[in-house]
């Protein structure tokens, strides 16, 4: 048990937990209290001990799983007809929903049901919210459609497209709800029938997890717990690239965006009160010594408080640094309570000024999908120029910057070979108090190919890499 | 000392018992934090439990409850201890001329003048309790430290009355709703449980126990809707308060199946964003 504790530690950190000698310490006394068939109360455990950073628990547990999967009796491993506990259950079960007349003509079992029986079992399983029979049947489904072989280098996601593929679980939401109508006798309305959907959303992503599960069982048990780890490590959401995000890491970098700005926000406002104390608050004072008889007994100070900067951001939301822009924008209005103003211009060839967008919803989500489709961007062909983009920025806008902004241009300078018109840079940077220049891209790749960022930065207080929520975080701290 | 629980179930079970619902993790954590004899750092979004959390364990283990309310600003003299300064002066003041120095400051550095604060109150408790340190985001680094010093060693030393050591080691609970990150050191040293929204089950298991006359089905129609609210993309999210507040709404308004015109009327109870509530609103297709 302790060597297996000690490849899972090992395991946390290759994934980039933060893992210390007491915490390590912790999950071996951990595990001396907590039995390992409560499987769910020892992963909470272990994970206790561990995890002290929610945005970290994904990775724990996916490491969880492929080292403890194969541990506690009712995750036992079919291996074609080796099996028992659970699936002596759903023999029961399936016995018993023949006899209520809807499943297949006999105890043939399992691998005896045609296609048609096994996906009208699996439809009475979602419509019923049948977990153990759900489970029973991701198994059957894997074992059937997933074409698993030993040895074979092949991903598990290759293994669950396969899968699923073959049951049509799009298709099943449609006959689930005709199903409940039925059941019912009618129309549902409007809300009965988003509650419902709902409901079998939950369910279907339950039995997709189930059989996702299975294959990361079989791929253990075939491959080893530690070659399957490292082929499912992925960053931490802190550490994700924006410019390279999929889709479901987009999905948990906007989950992680929401506490962060929280954090950022009451450190900020913190920051602003107690920057220093201020002189003594004479009058402050005497009206508590009132209560000593006279003596300054509790001294007051007052405490000063330093204006709030003026923001102007301005955004290259072209291709692959869009993700990038849309980030920092939600980020920094997510603070804008930090900021006295905060205006935002955004360009691809052409530049337009969003701000309003922001002003009329208090939903950021909305505000961006607006710019996405509405901000008025395309000058001649919508490649990158950021030349023409800070021409005009300059001639139209360039006289409301003044010395209490501070300006932060985004983007990776990638300007497509046009004239630079860094100038307008240095314009900017003699008026403002501040200018900053920030960077999706890795310092390595900087004024490589048409990559002209130094030309601009120069003329700047700094130009930050930007690659990640982790960097994008220091940056903000720094901001303010 | 012996274990205040016997198995993560009877956890479970003894926090139904005082109407709280714990999941696994939440029941395996406290399991765990007193077998191990750490304090427990519960984090997660507000009104979701995390303070109910640490009454309910106290009720039901039937030990007193000590709670640190944490705010910004909150120091030594508030946290653990502090001399009687009023009460010192006008002693001094009293005794100007009669009494040597050396008396008074022996006086006055007495029990008499000590005002104890919760840290203290919790070490120098004789009966069993329950420390809770409530939303210690809130609190300066520097103050961390000293919550920090204490919860190693469970004692505390006072210049003028020497070291305090625990009697016993109480059930600490730290709760924080992550408006910014403790110390590594703190994070180190506590047991970490996040708690979330409840699943949905949960959640009606919740409004089922705490809302006075609601019907199974409305707990079952009101966990859904806000379950379904809960995945829209929102400014604040219903909190597990919040989720009670528009059960025991309803209930009073007499409803027993709610439908849309009654949900969009008291959307307003579960979301404080007015475009919240235009979202919630539209998606549930009841606009
Ligand atoms: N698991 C639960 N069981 C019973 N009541 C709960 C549960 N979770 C939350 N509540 C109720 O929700 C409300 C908010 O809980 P509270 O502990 O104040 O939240 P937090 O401290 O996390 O902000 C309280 O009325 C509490 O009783
Ligand atoms: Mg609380």
């Amino acid at each position: 048990m302790l060597d297996l504790l000690s490849g899972f530690i090992i395991e946390l950190r290759n994934a980039g937990l933060p893992v210390s000698l007491t915490e390590n310490l912790d999950a071996m006394h951990a595990i001396s209290h907590i039995p390992l068939e409560d499987r769910e109360a020892f992963k909470y455990a272990l994970g206790a001990t561990l995890v002290k950073n929610n945005a970290h628990w994904r990775s724990f547990e996916t490491v969880f799983e492929v080292y403890f999967s194969l541990r506690g009796p009712e995750y036992k491993i079919i291996d074609g007809e080796a099996g028992e506990g659970s699936l002596d259950d759903f023999m029961q079960q399936l016995q018993n929903m023949s006899q209520q007349g809807e499943g297949s003509g006999g105890a043939g079992g399992m691998d005896a049901l045609t296609p048609e029986e096994l996906m009208n079992i699996l439809m009475n399983a979602l419509l019923n919210g049948d977990q153990a029979l759900m489970r029973a049947l991701a198994k059957q489904a894997v074992q059937r459609f997933a074409g698993m072989e030993p040895g074979r280098p092949v991903g598990g996601t290759y293994y669950l497209y396969r899968t699923l593929r073959n049951l049509d679980l799009d298709g099943m939401m449609d006959k689930l709800m005709d199903a409940t109508k039925q059941q019912v006798g009618g129309e549902l309305t409007g809300l009965e029938e988003r509650l419902e959907r709902d409901e079998y959303n939950h369910r279907i992503e339950q039995f997709k997890q189930e059989v996702e599960a299975e294959i990361r069982r079989k791929l253990v048990a075939d491959r080893g717990a530690e070659a399957m780890a490292k082929t499912l490590r992925k960053p931490l959401p802190e550490d994700v690239e924006f410019m390279h995000a999929s889709r479901d890491e987009m999905q948990n970098l906007k989950k992680a965006l929401q506490p962060l700005t929280r954090k950022l926000a009451a450190k900020l406002a913190r920051k602003r009160r107690h920057g220093r104390k201020g002189p003594l608050d004479f009058r402050n004072t005497v009206r508590h010594s009132l209560a000593y008889g006279g003596v300054p007994a509790e001294p007051k100070f007052k405490y000063p408080r330093p204006a709030k900067p003026e923001l102007i951001v301005v955004a290259d939301i072209s291709g692959s640094v869009a993700a990038f822009a849309r980030f920092t924008l939600m980020l920094v209005y997510a603070l804008s309570n930090q900021f006295s103003k905060v205006r935002a211009f955004v360009f691809i060839d052409g530049i337009d000024e969003v701000t309003d967008y922001f002003k009329k919803t208090e939903d950021i989500s909305e505000a961006i999908h607006r710019i996405n489709t509405e901000a008025d961007v395309i000058w001649v062909d919508g490649h990158s120029d950021y030349g023409h983009a800070f021409e005009v920025f300059w001639d139209k806008f360039g006289k409301e910057v003044n010395p209490k902004s501070t300006v932060m241009f985004l983007g990776d300078a990638r300007n497509n070979y046009h004239a630079s018109q860094a100038w307008v840079i240095k314009e900017v940077k003699q008026k403002a108090r501040k200018v900053f220049w920030l960077n999706p891209e890795p310092r390595s790749y900087w004024n490589t190919g048409d990559s002209i960022v130094s030309e601009y930065g120069t003329h700047t207080d700094g130009v930050f890499e930007v690659r990640n929520l982790r960097q994008l975080e220091a940056f903000v701290e720094h901001l303010v | 000392m012996a274990p205040r629980f016997e198995s993560v179930q009877s956890v479970r079970d003894g926090l139904k018992a005082v109407n709280y619902l714990a999941d696994d993790g939440i029941a395996g954590v406290a399991f765990l934090a007193d077998r191990l004899g750490k304090p427990i750092l519960v984090e997660g979004p507000a009104g979701t439990g995390k303070t109910q959390l640490a009454k309910s364990i106290a009720e039901m283990t039937g030990a007193r409850l000590i709670r640190l309310q944490c705010y910004e600003g909150l120091d030594e003299s508030k946290a653990l201890y502090e001399w009687n300064y009023k009460k010192q002066l006008l002693r001094i003041q009293a005794d100007k001329n009669s009494d040597s120095w050396s008396d008074v400051h022996d006086d006055i550095f007495g029990d008499e003048f000590l005002l104890t604060r919760p840290l203290l109150e919790a070490i120098t408790a004789e009966e069993p309790v329950v420390l809770l340190i409530d939303e210690v985001d809130r609190v300066e680094v520097e103050t961390e430290a000293l919550l920090l010093e204490i919860l190693s060693e469970y004692q505390v030393s006072i210049p003028e009355l020497g070291t305090i050591t625990a009697k016993q080691i109480p059930l600490v609970f730290l709760t924080s709703n992550n408006t910014r990150e403790l110390s590594e050191a703190l994070k180190r040293r506590c047991l970490f449980l996040h708690v979330d929204y409840p699943q949905m089950d949960r959640e009606k298991e919740i409004v089922l126990t705490k809302v006075e006359g609601i019907t199974e089905m409305l707990a079952d129609q009101v966990a859904r809707i806000v379950r379904s609210i809960r995945q829209l993309d929102l400014k604040k999210s219903p909190s597990v308060s919040e989720t009670l507040d528009w059960a025991r709404t309803l209930v009073l308004l007499g409803i027993n199946n709610i439908d849309a015109e009654q949900a969009k009327e008291t959307l307003h109870i579960l979301l404080k964003y007015q475009s919240d509530i235009a979202k919630a609103a539209k998606e549930l297709s009841v606009d």
